[in-house]
């Protein structure tokens, strides 16, 4: 790997990153990686993308809460919140 | 009567408490007095650990008793319990208070169970020594110089001081098992969806599992009956049906196989850890075991199948950490500045590391290659598991390659530390249930540090785990 891999990589984690630790990251990820890469050597069927066995579990909305009953406790763990709503800096 | 809660089972304490010899409230004092702040067990002690203990004392006058009316327990700060601080051993959730109760916790109150307070762990349940926890490292109440294992070390260690009676940890490749084994004491990782997961913190979904240690097998068998069922909150629990029928064909008082995948004990164990299990070996021999030699040909791919499948479960996983809704918020310029500040301050090393892991084996042109090899890899290895239990009932391994190890020792090399959950990561990657047993002492430095057992059978197979750990225990430790 290099430096701009890493730097691409913690960009996709949205993860800042000092450039010590990009330096120290680089050794690390080298080092862990080759030890997992070692799972090449083993033959496989064809990689298929697979599912797991368990999919689409649906249960009915029965027992449904009213209405706002969860609103205070929920907004109360959030860093920011204006009226009723969590707030956030703008999108676009 | 004087109350020893580091040697007290907790039919001994429910007996005691029928029979009026002690207050639920005398119980809880008695577990609080023995909390040792040097050993830095818990993160967060509940400031009405009494009251508790009160409405226990209510139910026990009422005759509204399960076994687990009045018995404090210790919950891993991973697992929510409403109202209380929930940090997962991280800085992102330092002022968190979870919103609602996890199933098991919804359980343990119907119980009555006494919640002394939320234990140390590495942060986000990564690691295996506890020195991941933004609130520093446990200590090993064997050795104050050695770590207590991890994730769930602060778990174990309260359990082996006194602080509880039982505790709850979550094993995702073996964070219960370890530290129950650098500590002396039982942990159970249950069957993947026989409890359910709805209110532990996630880290690797398909791996996690939320589980019990106790001094005993009973104590943690009695959390275990407790705890595990059907619940409509995690679609991936078992149907309770499915589990029952199962039951019915487990035959325990029929003379058992054990199987020893010697091939995957060649390298990189302890001699002192080697020659334990050895001697654990004959002690089946003599219960009457039939001990045989097995072969799981891909074994020596788990730890780096494990070491794919988890990270890239913890980048998806942790990222609903955004600084938005809940947790932290580290202020930037702009709403992108906002994520990566909060994100790079406030996840630990190992977070992130894992983190960007997992991130490059699902990123495109890297995921044929890493994750979809490794989940290719694992059905394998399942099947290989599948045909080794055709034969054997139980496979035994130690349940580390070393004992305790010192604190810094390994904290700068994170391969090495992976390689420390070698014989553990098997049973959440192939999803069975495991058990840890003490199996002894070994000598270092002029103290003794204890040894562990691990016992896997196959799916559902829990109670199997429980008859043969008693059998090999005996009758100082059933």
């Amino acid at each position: 790997m290099e430096i701009k891999e890493i730097e691409n990589l913690a960009k996709l984690c949205r993860i800042e990153l000092s450039d010590k630790e990009k330096k120290e990251l680089l050794n690390e990820m080298d080092s862990i990686l080759s030890f997992v890469a070692q799972i090449q050597k083993v033959k496989t069927e064809d990689l298929k993308p697979t599912v797991g066995d368990l999919r689409n579990v649906m249960r009915e909305d029965d027992d449904s809460h009213k209405s706002g009953e969860y609103t205070d406790i929920i907004l109360a763990e959030a860093p920011k919140t204006e009226r009723g709503y969590f707030k956030v800096k703008k999108i676009l | 009567m004087k109350i020893t809660p580091q040697t007290l089972t907790i039919r001994k304490a429910h007996q005691h408490l029928l029979a009026g010899d002690f207050t639920a409230c005398d119980l809880a004092q008695a577990c609080l007095d023995n909390i040792d702040d040097n050993l830095n067990v818990f993160i967060e002690i509940f400031d009405d650990v009494l009251e508790q203990a009160k409405k226990a004392d209510e139910r026990i006058k009422n005759k509204q008793t399960t076994l687990l009316t009045g018995i404090p327990i210790a919950i891993k700060n991973n697992i929510l319990i409403k109202g209380k601080r929930t940090t997962a051993g991280s800085k992102i959730l330092e002022n968190y208070y979870a919103t609602y109760d996890a199933t098991v916790i919804k359980k343990l109150k119907e119980a009555g169970a006494v919640f002394i307070g939320g234990t140390n762990l590495d942060e986000f349940a990564m690691g295996s020594s506890t020195e991941n926890s933004a609130y520093g490292v446990t200590k090993n109440p064997y050795d104050g110089t050695r770590v207590a294992g991890g994730s769930s070390g602060g778990s174990a260690v309260a359990v082996a001081i006194g602080a509880c009676l039982v505790a709850l940890g979550t094993d995702t490749g073996g964070s219960t098992r370890q530290p129950a084994s650098f500590c002396s004491i039982v942990g159970v990782k249950p069957t993947y969806g026989t409890v359910s997961r709805y209110g532990a913190v996630a880290m690797g979904s398909s791996l996690d599992q939320i589980s019990p240690l106790g001094k005993t097998v009973d104590d943690s068998q009695i959390v275990f009956d407790c705890i595990h069922g059907e619940d409509k909150m995690d679609s991936t629990t078992l149907p309770d049906k499915m589990y029952e029928e199962n039951q019915k064909k487990i035959n325990l008082n029929r003379k058992k196989i054990i199987g020893v995948p010697r091939h995957f004990l060649e390298r990189g164990i302890d001699d002192d850890v080697l020659k334990n299990f050895e001697e654990s070996l004959k002690k089946f021999g003599k219960e009457g075991y039939q001990v045989k030699e097995i072969e799981l040909p891909n074994l020596d791919y788990v730890l780096a199948v494990y070491y794919i499948l988890m990270p890239a479960e913890v980048s998806t996983n942790l990222a609903r950490f955004d600084g938005m809704r809940f947790g932290s918020l580290k202020e930037g310029k702009n709403l992108l500045e906002d994520y990566i500040k909060t994100r790079g301050q406030d996840f630990g090393k190992e977070v992130r590391r894992r983190i960007m892991l997992g991130t490059y084996v699902l990123s495109a042109g890297y995921h044929d290659a890493y994750y979809n090899k490794a989940v290719a890899l694992r059905k394998i290895i399942k099947k290989d598991f599948k045909e080794a239990f055709q034969t054997v009932d139980a496979i035994i391994t130690p349940t580390s390659p070393i004992p305790a190890f010192k604190i810094g020792e390994k904290s700068n090399d994170p391969l090495q530390m992976y390689l420390a959950d070698i014989f553990t990561v098997s049973a959440n990657v192939v999803g069975i249930p495991a058990i840890s047993i003490p199996s002894g002492f070994t000598d270092r430095e002029g103290k003794k540090l204890p040894l562990g057992l691990q016992i896997m059978a196959s799916e559902m197979q829990e109670n199997l785990l429980f008859q043969i750990s008693r059998e090999f225990l005996g009758e100082n430790n059933y």
